[in-house]
C-alpha cells in the first residue's frame, strides 16, 4: 500500500482528533505500517471546525501533511462546506447521515458512504461514542487497516471503564459499513 | 552508565514530538524542569508535570522564562540533571542565562519548539527561524551545541543525546524542534533502559582543600562538585580564574574564553551528527535540517528519477557547524540548495564554508507551514540548468 492520506473533519468535541489518533495508532502499533498524525491546533480544536490529518503508508513518511486526501471523513455541516469536496477523484467520502446534508452538489466523483452515527450512538445510550461508530464504519468501508488493529487501538486509547460501550459503538459502525460495502458490491455486479 | 529502568517507559508508543522529548529527558536522568508553558512547547511540560511525580523529579512552573532558565542551573549545581522548555518569545527571554550556563560551564538542556516570529508571531505554526539566535542570542563569545530532530522518535533519541553532550562538555545544549515536529504524532520506540547509554556527571574525587572549580588538568572540561558537599564553590557570570573567583584581566579572559570555545570547536568532528544520502558523485547537494529534511525528500527523489545527480545532507547537529565537512564537500559539487523555514540563516554558514567553490541557492520560507516540495524541486532543476 502506497501513501494514503486521510482527513477527518468535524467540530471540536466530536472526537475528531481521537478518531485520527486511533487510525494512526492502529496502523503504526498494531498493523505494521507507518503513520503520521497532524491535528489542527488552537481554538478550532475546542468547538469550531476541527480536523485531523493522518497519513498511512507501508514506507516511512516523508512529507508530513496531506496534500489531497484519498479518504475524507466529514461529521459536521461546517466541515463539509469547508472540506467536503477537497478529495481525490475516486476517493472515499464518509459523512454522518444526519449531521451532514450533502445537498444537490454532484458527489459522483467520489465513493460516498453515509453513516447514521449519532442515531446509533443514541441507541447505545451515549451520543459521545458517535465517533467510535464512525471509526467502525471507516474500518469496514476502506479496508485500509485490519479490524483487530483498529479495535485494539480503540481499547488502548479510551478512558478505562468505557471499553464496553466504545467497542459496542465500534462494532455497530463496522457492521453498518460492511452492509454498505456489500450493497455497493452487489450493485456493481448488476 | 545505563538509564534507570524504573523511569524509562519501554515500549512502542504513538505520541507527539513534545511528549517524546519529555520521555527522552526522563530516560536521560533529568530530575528537575522549570518552565513557563508556551505554545507549541506546552505539551512537553504538561507531560513532565504528569510524569515527574512518578519518577522522583521536580517540576516548577515558574513566574517567567528568565526565572526558569536560571532555576535549572541552580538544580544542576545541587547535583541534578535539569532542563527548561520554551518557544518563541520565551526563548528570547532565556538568552541571558544561556550565556550564564556557557560561562559557568553548567551542563543543562534547553528545548526550543520553534514557531513563527518575530515577537509573538505564529504561536501554533512552525518555523526554523531561531537557528542563529540559538548560536548567537546571548551576548559575548561562546559556543553551544544545537541539535535538530525531524520526528517524534528523534525528539526522544536526541533529547537523551542532548543531556549526554551537556555532561560531556559542560555546555548548554539546545534541542531545536519546531511546531510541526513537536505536534506531529508518530510511532516512538523507547528501548529498554539497559540499551540507553547515559553520560553521568564527572564529579571530582579530590578532597575539598585541593579542588579548584575550573582547573582542567590537561583536559578541556573541568570536574564538578555538588554545592553543599563541603567544597568551596563560587560561581559567577564574571570572568573568573581556576578557583571561580572574579579575575577581570585580558589574560584570564583570553584563557577562559579560549577554552570555552575550544572545548566545543576542537571536538566538532566528535560532536558532528550528519545523515548523508547519495552525496558521493552528486552535482547538487541539498542541505537541510529538522522538519525540512523530510519535506525535501519527494523533491530529491523526483529529481533523481529524472537523472539529476542530487545528494542530500541532513544536519542533525547544526551547532557546532560542520565547517571542515562542508568546505571539503564544496570542492566536489557544483551547487548547494539550502531550504529552511526562514529567510536565510544556515545558508550563510554553508556559503561561508563553501568559500565560492559551489553555487549557493537558498529556498526561503517565511514560516507558518512547510515548503511545498515542488518549490525545492524547481530550485534543484534551476540550479542544474545554470550551474
Amino acid at each position: 500500500m502506497a501513501r494514503t492520506e486521510i482527513r477527518i473533519a468535524g467540530f471540536g468535541g466530536q472526537g475528531v482528533i481521537l478518531s485520527g489518533y486511533i487510525f494512526g495508532k492502529a496502523a503504526s502499533l498494531f498493523d505494521d505500517k507507518f503513520a503520521t498524525l497532524i491535528q489542527s491546533f488552537g481554538p478550532e480544536a475546542r468547538g469550531s471546525a476541527c480536523s485531523a490529518q493522518v497519513i498511512i503508508s507501508d514506507e516511512p513518511i516523508d512529507y508530513p501533511y496531506i496534500r489531497k486526501p484519498d479518504i475524507n471523513v466529514v461529521i459536521s455541516q461546517e466541515a463539509f462546506t469547508k472540506y467536503g469536496r477537497d478529495l481525490k477523484p475516486g476517493g472515499i467520502l464518509i459523512t454522518e447521515e444526519h449531521m451532514v446534508s450533502v445537498g444537490n452538489g454532484a458527489l459522483k466523483d467520489y465513493d460516498h458512504y453515509t453513516v447514521p452515527a449519532t442515531q446509533i450512538a443514541d441507541q447505545l445510550g451515549r451520543r459521545i461514542v458517535m465517533n467510535m461508530v464512525v471509526v467502525g464504519c471507516f474500518t469496514a468501508v476502506t479496508g485500509l487497516l485490519k479490524k483487530y488493529a483498529v479495535r485494539k487501538a480503540v481499547e488502548d486509547s479510551i478512558p478505562k471503564g468505557t471499553e464496553e460501550l466504545n467497542l459496542k459503538a465500534f462494532e455497530r459502525g463496522y457492521k453498518h459499513g460492511m452492509k454498505l460495502k456489500k450493497e455497493r458490491e452487489a450493485r456493481a455486479i448488476q | 552508565m545505563k538509564a534507570d529502568k524504573e523511569t524509562v517507559l519501554t515500549g512502542a508508543h504513538f505520541i507527539d514530538g513534545d511528549h517524546a522529548a519529555c520521555e527522552g529527558a526522563i530516560a536521560a536522568g533529568c530530575k528537575f524542569v522549570a518552565g513557563y508553558p508556551i505554545t507549541p512547547s506546552t505539551e512537553v511540560v504538561e507531560r513532565i508535570a504528569l510524569r515527574f511525580p512518578l519518577v522522583g523529579g521536580i517540576f516548577i512552573q515558574m513566574e517567567d522564562e528568565i526565572a526558569s532558565s536560571i532555576a535549572i542551573q541552580g538544580a544542576v549545581w545541587a547535583g541534578k540533571k535539569a532542563m527548561t522548555v520554551t518557544s518563541g518569545p520565551g526563548f528570547s527571554l532565556m538568552m541571558e542565562h544561556i550565556g550564564y550556563a556557557a560561562i559557568t560551564e553548567t551542563p543543562c538542556v534547553f528545548i526550543n519548539v520553534q514557531r513563527g516570529g518575530p515577537s509573538t508571531g505564529l504561536p501554533t505554526l512552525p518555523a526554523q527561524a531561531d537557528m542563529m539566535q540559538a548560536r548567537w542570542g546571548s551576548h559575548g563569545d561562546y559556543e553551544i551545541i544545537a541539535i535538530v530532530p525531524n520526528s517524534p522518535q528523534e525528539c526522544f533519541d536526541l533529547t537523551i543525546r542532548a543531556f549526554n553532550l551537556s555532561e560531556e562538555y559542560r555546555v548548554p545544549v539546545l534541542v531545536m524542534m519546531d511546531e510541526c515536529v513537536g505536534h506531529m504524532t508518530e510511532k516512538v520506540v523507547i528501548p529498554e533502559a539497559r540499551q540507553i547509554d547515559i553520560v553521568e556527571r564527572k564529579f571530582t574525587k579530590k578532597p575539598p582543600g585541593e579542588y579548584k572549580m575550573f582547573e582542567t588538568n590537561g583536559t578541556m572540561v573541568p570536574e564538578m562538585v555538588k554545592v553543599g558537599d563541603g567544597y568551596r564553590t563560587h560561581l559567577t557570570g564574571l570572568t573568573h580564574d581556576e578557583q571561580g573567583y572574579p579575575a577581570m584581566s585580558p589574560k584570564v579572559q583570553q584563557r577562559m574564553l579560549r577554552r570555552l570555545v575550544d572545548k566545543i570547536l576542537l571536538n566538532e568532528e566528535k560532536i558532528r551528527h550528519i545523515e548523508e544520502d547519495h552525496v558521493e558523485g552528486a552535482d547538487v547537494v541539498v542541505i537541510s535540517y529538522g522538519i525540512t529534511s523530510r519535506v525535501v525528500l519527494p523533491a530529491v527523489n523526483k529529481a533523481r528519477k529524472e537523472g539529476v545527480k542530487v545528494g542530500h545532507i541532513r544536519l542533525i547537529t547544526v551547532w557546532p557547524f560542520p565547517e571542515s565537512y562542508i568546505r571539503e564537500l564544496a570542492k566536489k559539487v557544483s551547487a548547494f540548495v539550502v531550504p529552511e523555514l526562514n529567510l536565510g540563516q544556515i545558508v550563510h554558514e554553508v556559503e561561508r564554508c563553501a568559500a565560492g567553490n559551489a553555487v549557493m541557492q537558498l529556498v526561503p520560507h517565511a514560516g507558518g507551514a512547510v515548503h511545498a516540495p515542488e518549490d525545492i524541486y524547481d530550485t534543484i532543476k534551476g540550479v542544474i540548468e545554470h550551474a
